[in-house]
């Protein structure tokens, strides 16, 4: 657990006066609020330590303790009464779980972020992050997943097509809001597995399918399998490795868009035959003879 | 979920927000936010809540007024296409170097 200085964190000196950390902490949170940091981690953990920041050098009580005892917290008597319900946060409502303030700060204060709150202000409840892990067949279909946030259970519809690294952000079912404010927000962010047999470019799947000699020159029909079950496909006589196929429609489903697909590539691998007998060789020599 | 459910009244949203009503409709008047009418009643849709709550939140917490809070919009929608288009070319070098 690191000791935490606060007037570092609001570019004030031990001097300063309210009206000083009031206007730096303003001044900070509008280059490092969420809201104008979207999906920025380093913003987001900026604007925890300027709220912390705040909560302490804001509050007089905390302040007092905070400059007697700041480098030496850890050996702070408890029973001196120094101890300080959390308040409700700071005036930014952003957020506030437990993850919200450092172990410094807990260990000090004492405080449980975000939760009792002493005044009658309302504050919205905690945004929370969720990262829900899907393999690609699961991302293909809709369906409903449980989470279980805050001993609560949320059953929440996930469409079919979102994509890795893409977040979802469910209004209202993140942490409750404090004295009749708002809730928080639930954020889900996907991360899709790689699947062995498809490869998947936005909308579009693409796979790779072995093709025999024979059929590749000969043309004929294969059973190839796609996300929703196998379709038969004919092959053109003379067909060369690696050439492509579209199957129309077959690919992943559209994010939101009901009803609507992307397209599955098929790329042909032609396998040349092995342990060809004697007989074999000589229709092949005959064949190549025939080219020569 | 039914047509009436995914709507929500602005007074409600003003109620648990502790805002006035007229705070919500200057946002509609300069395009900010989209209100719907049904007889007497002013809603807003459920999927528009937390860009509202964000405008909330820059104009009450961060004391930005609305010439900036629309200037940020602009640029915040910016990001978020950014971001989007680079999860999707991240994804594309996921399948190249897989």
């Amino acid at each position: 657990m690191d000791f935490v200085d606060y007037y570092k964190v609001l570019g004030l000196s031990k001097t300063a006066t309210a009206d000083e950390i009031k206007a730096a902490y303003r001044k900070l949170a509008r280059k490092y609020h969420p809201d104008l940091n979207p999906n920025d981690k380093a913003a987001k953990e900026k604007f925890q330590q300027l709220n912390e920041a705040n909560e302490v050098l804001s509050d007089p009580e905390k302040r007092r303790k905070y400059d007697q005892y700041g480098k030496d917290f850890k050996h702070v008597d408890e029973s001196a009464g120094a101890r300080g319900a959390y308040s409700g946060g700071g005036p930014f409502t952003y957020s506030g779980g437990d993850e919200d303030f450092s172990d410094f700060f807990r260990s000090m204060f004492e405080g449980r972020a975000g939760a009792g709150g002493g005044g009658h202000a309302k504050f919205r409840g905690q945004d929370i992050a969720a990262e829900l892990r899907l393999d690609l067949k699961q991302a293909f279909t809709a369906h409903q997943q449980v989470f279980s946030i805050g001993g609560k259970q949320i059953r929440v519809t996930i469409p079919a097509g979102v994509e890795n690294g893409q977040t979802l952000a469910v209004a209202g079912q993140g942490g409750q809001g404090i004295n009749g404010g708002p809730a928080g927000d639930l954020y889900i962010t996907f991360a899709i597995a790689e699947d062995p047999q498809f490869k998947r470019l936005g909308a579009d799947l693409y796979t790779t399918v072995e093709l025999d000699l024979y059929t590749a020159i000969l043309g004929g029909e294969i059973v190839v399998q796609t996300m929703d079950g196998s379709v038969k496909l004919k092959v053109a006589p003379e067909t060369q490795n690696d050439s492509k196929v579209k199957l129309k429609g077959k690919g992943f489903p559209v994010f939101k868009k009901d009803g609507t697909f992307g397209d599955l590539y098929v790329t042909y691998k032609v396998k040349l035959p092995t342990n060809l007998t004697e007989k074999q060789k000589e229709l092949f020599a005959e064949l190549a003879g025939g080219v020569k | 979920m039914n047509g009436s459910e995914v709507l929500i009244p602005i007074v409600k949203f003003c109620e648990n927000h502790g805002i006035e009503m007229a705070f919500i409709t200057t946002l509609h008047e300069n395009g900010l936010v989209e209100i719907i009418k049904e007889g007497d009643t002013l809603y807003v849709h459920v999927e528009k809540i937390p860009r509202l709550e964000k405008i909330v939140r820059m104009h009450f917490e961060l004391n930005i007024n609305l010439e900036g809070i629309e200037a940020i919009s602009h640029l915040l929608e910016r990001i978020e296409s950014l971001q989007h288009e680079n999860t999707e070319l991240r994804n594309r070098l996921r399948v190249f170097e897989g």
